[in-house]
């Protein structure tokens, strides 16, 4: 009896009292193993399964496959048509005149960038670049109905949301070249753009594996959020082509996104090709956003031609994802690769000229946009002639001045892979120095900012 | 609480405390009492006598006797625990120091299969001790995401042989963030990554492996294996205090068998030393987490049978490592074995052994001997010929100092 009394007692505090919290921060209960292992069939009456791997199932006596193919696709959101005329009169665009002729602009600016570079790499003044023709309304436009808060995760075909955020044609061009002025430190290659004040991760060239770092950062946000209520809240958003989604760190991300219900925007790009291969070679479901559904979250899928849609989704997505203490989003925005898929790829080995040709024609961002303004009497010949001629000017500029830079102190080698230099990296250190100054006539040190002396200042960094 | 007979307290206390957990992973300690290797008659292949080896410290003076403490703990009190709940404190003192840390994986909101993460969800919230979906991949690369923004997550690899899926977020992603992110300056060095690694007598293929040298491959990572309960505390405190991503692997087969007097309160231990365990003259013994004590044994016998005195050395640390406590030692003795688990080829030993060789070849008197793993898996019944033990270890020592 007195066994009895005495466990109950103590199961009593341990169960229904609330778990204390050393730190103070808001705990929920941790449900005791016995609770969670339901029994596993229900009573012979009962019209609804108990199974646990599925509480809402009800039992039929039908057997019938769920077949994708007798569901209807997910339809595309759309504000405007292709004729720049907006289809709900009412609802409209809920964008200002001044704010959309703003991204107009920057997706003009955007699409010589893109031009100059592409031609600079034909050159051979470039290693590498990738061009974002076709998509430059879902980066611009989705960046611009962002908090600059947020952090945004790319994959690489997002120069639209560096640029919206205020990255400079200068800090570009510096990356591109990887020269002394690179945030980058002349490491990675070109387009992996990254920057720490616009909250912009570096771009890894690995595909997806950004996605999972999105749900954990939403995470933290998420955190963070509860423990400062003072600081308004921060999504997590992350851009990625629908080839990457293929990848096994997109399902991982999105479950654990959704188990963990993270405040995260997953902004999908499709636009068609992954490199060669069609998305008939990628997938064979509704496209990307019917996966969401799979995994209990929000979906929506977005004509990504209209900026518009790309924005109003953005903004819903975010009220959505900050709503009862956060939930991922998945948008699926449609487009059309119009480049090819970088500067070492030949688009018309595996697809018609004339396709391409006949997008660049039809439909994409810009044009769209461009109609919408000439209806408005926003925007003129002259006025796209003087735009198109003075950012030309301006990124030639920049380009010039980006190209006379040195390149980054050779110390930059080694630093950073660590906090601090490892012993290893030290005796590696001298070694290379001892190196460079017996075959002096073998490397070009003078073209590196400061020569071989860095390696020294990296010496006399104290640990 | 009212006063209770003892004999009602011990009942309680017995009904009360976890029961074996359902998860086949978790019966090691009865499997491996039934399975112990000592054949009778054998001289040098015994089971290990963590009870009495030397490499533990079972009095409290002698653990706080070590001079890498700080003063106020080696005035301190001590306790008797085991390696996991050593991790088990490690990562309570984190937790309530520090409201970054975050501690999850797969079945750790129960206490995890191995334990280590007892009562930390009911005593932090589930908002910082929770599980994640089985995914690997997933579960670092979440991690990664979480130290970007500022957290110190501890995520937990159920076994060292599942980390594979999530290879390519720590090679690609945790060890190069810092470095291709650069003047940006942000990095994923709160991140720690636990995994059980290492044979436990049964564990066949896939709960055997010991893959550190895959990761001694990579620049960016630190990789630290602990031998004990008074390491595995101080080291992974160091390790989620460190500002680099550290893969911390916890020798399985001493979760539970390595028992010692471990400080009570917090510290932190070196993570760029190694420990010399015991000196000598005629030889060096490099070697760290489990075949410590396979190398122990060794050097017991062998110094009673060949009169000679064995230096062993505990890595502790396998990347970056400690290269001068070794080379030292060696260019002393001028002779030196390397012993661990995994396989030879490109092992951790080939590096201790082509180090010695590059920076003490004056020195040496025998060639460096490694006593590995063979080249090949680690299949159920033939783990005890597979896994360097007392014997193997005994006769390298005889070789080499006969050399």
């Amino acid at each position: 009896m007195a066994f009895r009394f005495n466990t109950r007692r103590i199961c009593t505090g341990k169960l229904w009292s609330p778990p204390t919290s050393l730190n103070g921060s808001r705990t929920s209960k941790v449900t005791p193993g016995w609770q969670r292992c339901r029994s596993v069939a229900s009573t012979a009456s009962a019209e609804k399964v108990l199974f646990p791997g599925a509480l809402n199932s009800e039992f039929t006596d039908t057997l019938e496959f769920i077949r994708p193919a007798n569901q209807k696709a997910i339809p595309t959101f759309r504000v405007l048509n292709q004729y720049g005329e907006v289809l709900d009169k009412e609802a409209g665009v809920d964008t200002e005149d001044g704010e959309a002729l703003e991204l107009y602009q920057n997706m003009v600016r955007l699409s010589i960038f893109d031009l100059l570079m592409f031609e600079a790499q034909r050159q051979g003044r470039l290693s590498f670049y990738m061009v974002s023709a076709g998509e430059e309304g879902i980066a611009i436009g989705s960046a611009s109905a962002l908090s600059p808060t947020d952090v945004v995760f790319c994959q690489y075909r997002e120069s639209g949301v560096y640029m919206q955020r205020g990255f400079t044609l200068d800090q570009f061009m510096n990356q591109l070249f990887a020269n002394s002025k690179d945030a980058g430190l002349g490491r990675n290659m070109p387009v992996h753009y990254g920057s720490k004040e616009l909250n912009i991760h570096t771009i890894s060239s690995t595909l997806a594996t950004q996605l999972p770092h999105a749900a954990g950062a939403a995470y933290a946000l998420k955190l963070q959020n509860q423990q400062q209520p003072e600081v308004p809240p921060r999504v997590a958003v992350c851009f990625f082509g629908e080839g990457a989604a293929s990848e096994g760190d997109f399902h991982a991300a999105l479950n654990i996104a959704a188990t963990r219900q993270v405040p995260a925007i997953f902004i999908c790009r499709n636009n068609g090709y992954a490199i060669s291969t069609p998305t008939s070679d990628q997938y064979r479901g509704d496209g990307i956003a019917s996966r969401a559904a799979g995994y209990g979250i929000d979906t929506l899928r977005v004509d990504g031609n209209d900026i518009f849609a790309v924005r109003r989704a953005t903004k819903e997505a975010r009220r959505l994802a900050l709503e009862d203490g956060g939930r991922p989003i998945l948008i699926e925005m449609m487009a059309y690769r119009v480049g090819h898929h970088s500067t070492s790829d030949d688009s018309f080995a595996y697809r018609q000229k004339v396709e391409v040709e006949d997008w660049k024609r039809r439909d994409n961002p810009i044009t769209r946009l461009r109609k919408w303004l000439e209806g408005r009497g926003l925007w003129s010949e002259a006025q796209e002639k003087d735009l198109r001629s003075s950012s030309r000017k301006e990124v030639l500029k920049a380009f010039e001045k980006a190209e006379k830079e040195k390149l980054p102190p050779i110390k930059h080698a080694f630093s950073g892979v660590y906090e601090h230099l490892t012993q290893e990296q030290r005796m590696h250190v001298v070694e290379l120095k001892d190196i460079l100054k017996r075959y002096p006539k073998e490397y070009d040190v003078d073209q590196h900012e400061g020569g071989a002396s860095s390696l020294d200042q990296l010496l006399d960094e104290k640990r | 609480m009212p006063p209770q007979t003892p004999s009602i307290r011990a009942l309680t206390r017995c009904l009360l405390r976890p029961q074996t957990s359902l998860h086949p992973h978790y019966q090691y300690r009865a499997q491996s009492k039934r399975h112990s290797s000592a054949v009778a008659g054998a001289r040098l292949n015994g089971s290990v006598e963590y009870d009495t080896t030397p490499l533990l410290h079972h009095t409290s003076r002698a653990a706080l006797s070590n001079p890498e403490l700080p003063a106020d703990i080696r005035n301190g009190q001590t306790k008797r625990i085991n390696l996991y709940t050593a991790v088990n404190e490690a990562l309570r003192h984190a937790l309530q120091t520090d409201e970054r840390v975050l501690v999850f994986g797969e079945d750790i909101q129960f206490g995890g299969v191995f334990r280590c993460t007892m009562n930390l969800a009911t005593d932090f919230g589930t908002d910082r001790v929770f599980n994640t979906p089985l995914s690997e991949q997933g579960l670092v690369g979440f991690a990664i995401g979480a130290a970007s923004e500022g957290m110190r997550p501890v995520a937990e690899v159920q076994f060292a042989d599942y980390v594979f899926p999530a290879f390519d977020q720590i090679v690609n992603e945790a060890a190069k963030y810092r470095y291709r992110t650069g003047t940006t300056d942000v990095n994923c060095g709160g991140l720690v990554i636990r995994m059980p690694t290492g044979v436990v007598g049964h564990g066949a293929l896939y709960h055997s492996q010991s893959p550190e040298a895959l990761f001694t491959h990579i620049p960016g990572l630190r990789v630290i294996i602990p031998r004990s309960p008074v390491q595995a505390k101080g080291l992974l405190l160091s390790a989620i205090r460190c500002n680099d991503p550290v893969i911390f692997m916890e020798p399985k087969v001493l979760y539970r068998a390595a028992v010692e007097q471990v400080p009570v309160d917090a510290y932190h231990l070196p993570l760029d030393k190694a420990e010399v365990l015991k000196t000598g003259k005629d030889l060096t013994i490099v070697s760290y987490g489990t075949p410590l004590y396979t190398c122990s044994a060794a050097i017991a016998a062998a110094e009673k049978d060949f009169g000679c005195s064995i230096e062993l050395i505990d890595l502790r640390t396998i990347y970056p490592w400690d290269r001068e406590t070794v080379l030292e030692s060696v260019k002393k003795t001028g002779r030196a074995i390397v012993v661990h688990e995994s396989m030879m080829n490109a092992g951790v030993g080939s590096e201790v052994a082509a180090t010695i060789q590059e920076h003490a070849f004056l020195r040496l008197e025998a060639p460096v001997k490694r006593v590995t793993g063979w080249a090949t898996h680690t299949g159920l019944v033939y783990e005890k010929f597979i896994i360097p033990d007392v014997t193997r270890v005994y006769d390298a020592i005889k070789k080499t100092i006969d050399y």
